[in-house]
């Protein structure tokens, strides 16, 4: 199967190698063409599966912990202002 | 003096209860300061002082210190995170997984980070940023994957006991390749909390060690609702070690007869088939079931799973943590931080992930996907209809040559054709050892339980490895 590997790789935000865009594009077709098995199934009639466990919604009251994680987390951060992550100029003039 | 590292995680907690655990860890930062630049188990272990040494007496640790070591996708307060990727490098938890908080609760030494494949992606341990783990029966040889390098850690002595994570059999392949115990629990047994998720309604974290007693201790240690996981369970959890008897005297064991293909290491099914045998003997009954959408678990596999990890690896991009690129806008800055931070199968599953949730391309494959999902769900669910527990090989073939299904990823996604199933369907699993190939290799067999039923599946490994002590063999390094 042919796929648009420069338009996945887009939407994945994934810049690829030249070198490694044509092995991809015919690995993701071959696995494709493997999956493709799966049409010889009637599921017209089948409800799809999201989840194993039959679980409802499950709720917790919202309430504040302290914590130090904010702090942490930032400790590690690439590149950090204060409190916030600092990340190169959004918009090109 | 026995050599303290060759004991189990149960004989070593007695001695650590008389001796405190400081002798048994030195002994175990001895071994792998030696075995690990040939093995590889490790990506880092830390020289472990006795962490009740301050607190003894205080109170009854059921672990006394002794070490345990973690596959390198569990957050721990503190220490560097990698999932095997360059994409996390330098990244520093701040909090424990819930997992951890219990281990350290019950007063286990956090030994070995473990080597794996990169986020969990692969069955040989070869796609690990930190070069590939190795078998300690055959250093030429894989050690199965992704928990690679946990199983190869206790097969080899150097831990006493590992968590993997199990997301289409990441933990019982590698067991079985290694010549180890390991276990899948149910999906929502143990919390998920702290582990960096790969595909969040497959994803368990389970234990591999030395024998099938030891699992249970680290199960009843592990287990239970955890309300910072919305998808752990409020089911009870039993103490899985009461379980432990050699009666399986009527039990009904199921063969399904879509396991025994073409295909499969004649070796291996003969081993598994033998073991049938065994249990026939022991006095639980032996009958050919079947799994009719077996043949589909990997396909559905290949699309649901790598859904859910695109969608999962899409916060890695140089904002919060972890590797940045720099570039000179925020945009080229996602691209080359996840270009040169992702290595090539984990890019292959974020493609493919991408693609078969695209407009257009939803319904074809996902839904689809999940559909059959279904099929294979009710397939189990007729079959505990009949059986307890189903017995199968774990692995088609035995540990395969590092470099072999490289190049093939449908091959060595074949490679957990046994695994998927139970992943796809929730229930519990395990892998335990049955024997060994006529060149020396392990060979696993897996069991499989109703959700929740891990004691009828731990019992049914008992009885078997008390009856074969196969488990008393060890590599040669």
């Amino acid at each position: 199967m042919d796929i648009n590997i420069d338009k996945v790789a887009e939407l994945a935000r994934l810049n690829l190698k030249a070198e490694e865009k044509q092995k991809l594009a015919r690995d993701l077709g071959a696995i494709l063409e493997y999956v493709k098995k799966l049409d010889a199934l009637d599921t017209s009639k089948v409800e799809p599966t999201s989840h194993v466990l039959n679980m409802e919604n499950v709720f917790r009251a919202d309430e504040a912990k302290p914590s130090d994680a904010a702090e942490k987390a930032l400790e590690h951060a690439p590149q950090t202002d204060g409190p916030f992550f600092k990340v190169p100029k959004i918009v090109q003039r | 003096m026995t050599d303290l590292c060759s004991l189990t995680l149960k004989e070593a907690v007695e001695v650590a209860k008389k001796d405190g655990a400081q002798p048994i860890l030195d002994a175990f930062s001895k071994r792998a300061a030696l075995l690990n630049p040939k093995v590889n188990a490790f990506l880092c272990f830390e020289k472990g002082t006795d962490p009740l040494k301050a607190l003894k007496g205080l109170s009854p640790y059921s672990l006394h210190g002794v070490p345990v070591s973690i596959k390198d996708n569990i957050c721990i307060d503190g220490r560097e995170v990698t999932c095997a990727s360059k994409i996390l490098q330098k990244h520093v938890p701040p909090y424990d997984a819930t997992v951890i908080t219990k281990l350290k609760n019950a007063g286990a030494t956090l030994f070995g980070q473990c080597n794996m494949d990169e986020f969990a992606f692969g069955s040989s341990c070869e796609t690990s940023a930190f070069g590939p783990c190795r078998n300690p029966w055959d250093l030429e040889r894989v050690p199965g994957g992704s928990s690679g390098g946990s199983a190869a850690s206790v097969a080899a002595d150097m831990t006493l006991a590992a968590l993997g994570s199990d997301t289409g059999g990441s933990i019982r392949q590698p067991a079985a390749l290694c010549g180890v115990v390991g276990v899948k629990p149910t999906y929502g047994r143990v919390s998920r909390y702290g582990l960096i998720a790969f595909g969040s309604s497959f994803d368990q974290i389970g234990p591999l060690t030395k024998t099938v007693e030891d699992a249970a201790i680290l199960m009843n240690i592990l287990c239970g609702h955890d309300p910072k996981d919305s998808t752990s369970s409020p089911q009870s959890v039993p103490d899985f070690t009461q379980a432990l008897k050699r009666d399986v005297k009527g039990l009904k064991i199921g063969l399904p007869k879509e396991y025994f293909i073409e295909g499969i290491d004649p070796e291996i099914e003969k081993s598994v088939r033998q073991a049938a045998e065994i249990y026939k003997k022991l006095g639980a009954e032996i009958k050919t079931i079947s799994l009719p959408h077996t043949e589909h678990s990997v396909a559905v596999y290949y699309i649901v799973a790598v859904a859910e990890a695109s969608s999962n690896l899409g916060r890695f991009d140089g904002v919060e943590y972890g590797l940045r690129v720099p570039t000179k806008d925020l945009r080229e800055m996602y691209f080359e931080t996840r270009d040169q931070g992702f290595g090539q199968e984990a890019k292959r599953r974020i493609l493919l992930g991408t693609f078969v949730l695209s407009a257009g391309y939803y319904e074809a494959y996902y839904l689809k996907g999940q559909k059959v999902r279904t099929l294979i769900r009710q397939d189990f669910e007729k079959a505990f209809k009949e059986v307890d527990v189903i017995l199968s090989p774990t692995s088609p073939t035995a540990a395969f040559k590092i470099g072999e299904k490289v190049a093939d990823p449908i091959a060595m996604y074949l490679s957990d054709i046994f695994t998927i199933p139970a992943n796809l369907a929730g229930i519990p699993a395990m892998s335990v050892p049955c024997g060994f190939t006529s060149g020396g290799l392990p060979i696993g067999m897996q069991l499989m339980a109703q959700p929740f039923d891990e004691s009828t599946m731990l019992r049914t490994a008992y009885a078997f490895e008390q009856e074969a002590g196969i488990y008393k063999r060890k590599p040669k390094l």
